[in-house]
């Protein structure tokens, strides 16, 4: 019996802040920065947000796009590198918050952006191994980038979960494969606040090689092509890199244009490659093939090749998209976006 | 507060558990173990709230003790959730959007930090309904 997708839900916050404020503060030119990244605005998490309550809005969504009775979930894991506390799992809070307690495994992962993705495959090889009927994988992030910091134009806050199962698929997984190398591209030692990266480095022998083996390595094991996908996500720190990895690979615009959430929203880490694929998820036609590989620095990638059921018509309208989750923002100067980043 | 007082609260502050006494249809919030009306002859039994409510009035604090001053100004309203209950809870917005009769709905939010080392107090405030569905 197939593995894959019984249900996602996606929380994004709804301040946000625009790449012009920011430029204002530190004098650079707006216009240079959204064409250099293509991203124009940015989530911005609430005073009393982080990523234990993004995680559990996300899975909340999850739960209600679905029938399962949370007591049913045997295994929840929390991919993040902002976990609240350095000990005392996220995912513990999420599994109260979700009515999933007590009897279920929970833990949570790390691996720079990449943890989520890594956190479905976990979920997937305990339902193949018949060890838990449901896990949920979850995505989320509030990450920081120092003042100043050219990464300060695109570190967003946002969760994604996924609901992985043998039941009611929205979404069959055909095949996942990883491709892991020991790479120093981005890191943060324990106690420090802002990560650190090799600037030039983060490109071409981090995010485009391990993307691009990823992909090609799945690809082989499917035996698939490019065309024989509709949709494609990838990882998206910006808008620049997904596209240029994108058409390294052979993919078009058109394939990856749905799933591409970063312009509006930012990079959201962890969540980042799974909120690209909830909104494909949220406007694809059953039938559908498509393709995700997340990145994280350190570094790894994972992919997975992906055919939407057509139980996705049924539950699609439970939980909010992401377009309608994008919807009623407000917008943050930088001296209030200072005070919720703690900054101030 | 400290952490086992925070602790044994944790399904009525996550989940908004109650209790309703079967006998007269009461609903409690936060959980009662006997219903006032019906003294002994009432059932309880526990119950999860729905999270939808109204605001029935509503303050907003400039000026709060040291565990909540960094998120002044924000509203502190009375809200009557659908099944009766009131509470007192922190809405989400902004000031300048509460109203009473608003018609507000769950979240799960951080709700005080002691300190950088102390536990982080996580449980349901309340924000504007049809936010994300504009
Ligand atoms: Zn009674």
């Amino acid at each position: 019996m197939s593995i894959g997708i019984t249900s996602y839900g996606v929380y994004i916050p709804r301040y946000k802040i625009k790449v012009e404020e920011i430029a204002r503060v530190w004098g650079d030119d707006p216009e240079n920065i959204k064409s250099g990244l293509m991203v124009y605005e940015k989530s911005v998490p609430d005073i009393d947000e982080d990523t234990a309550t993004i995680a559990v809005e996300a899975a909340r969504n999850a739960v209600r796009r679905s029938n399962v009775d949370p007591k049913e979930i045997g295994a929840i894991y929390v991919g993040s590198e902002s976990h609240p506390y350095a000990v005392k799992p996220t995912a513990t809070m999420v599994a109260e918050a979700i009515g999933a307690t007590p009897f279920l495994t929970s833990a949570d992962f790390e691996f720079a952006c990449k943890a989520g993705t890594a956190a479905i495959q976990a979920c997937m090889g305990e339902v193949a191994a018949g060890l838990i009927k449901y896990g949920i994988a979850i995505g989320s992030d509030v990450s920081q980038a120092a003042p100043g910091d050219a990464l300060e134009y695109t570190t967003a806050g946002g969760g994604a979960a996924y609901v992985i199962g043998k039941k009611d698929l929205i979404a069959e997984i055909e095949d996942t494969c990883s491709f892991t190398t020991d790479t120093p591209d981005f890191w943060r030692r324990e106690g420090m606040s802002y990560p650190l990266h090799g600037g030039r480095f983060t490109g071409e022998p981090a995010y485009f090689k391990h993307i691009v083996s990823a992909t090609k390595g799945l690809m082989i094991k499917v035996g698939a092509k490019p065309s024989d996908y509709d949709f494609v996500v990838f990882h998206q720190p910006n808008g620049k890199f997904p596209l240029r990895v994108a058409k390294t690979l052979g993919f078009t615009k058109e394939q990856i244009r749905p799933g591409l959430v970063v312009p509006m929203l930012g990079n959201t880490y962890s969540a980042s490659s799974l909120i690209g694929l909830a909104a494909v998820f949220d406007g694809a036609e059953p039938g559908s093939r498509v393709l995700m590989t997340s990145f994280g620095s350190g570094a790894g990638s994972d992919s997975f090749s992906i055919v939407v059921k057509e139980k996705i018509d049924e539950m699609r309208d439970k939980a909010p998209t992401v377009q309608e989750l994008l919807k009623g923002t407000k917008y943050l100067d930088y001296a209030l976006y200072a005070k919720h980043k703690g900054m101030v | 507060m400290a952490a086992p007082r925070f602790w044994r609260h944790i399904p009525a502050r996550y989940n908004l558990i109650g209790t309703k006494c079967l006998t007269c249809g009461e609903y409690y919030f936060p959980p009662r173990t006997t219903c006032p009306a019906c003294r002994r002859a009432g059932t309880i039994e526990e119950c999860k709230f729905k999270g939808i409510g109204e605001v029935v009035t509503y303050t907003v604090i400039r000026s709060a003790s040291d565990a909540f001053e960094r998120q002044t100004p924000y509203v502190l309203a009375i809200v009557r959730l659908e099944e009766g209950p009131r509470l007192t809870t922190q809405i989400v917005c902004d000031p300048d959007e509460i109203e009473i009769g608003m018609k507000v709905c769950s979240v799960f939010r951080k709700i005080t930090e002691e300190s950088p080392e102390g536990v982080i107090c996580y449980g349901t405030k309340f924000m504007p309904r049809g936010d994300l569905n504009e």
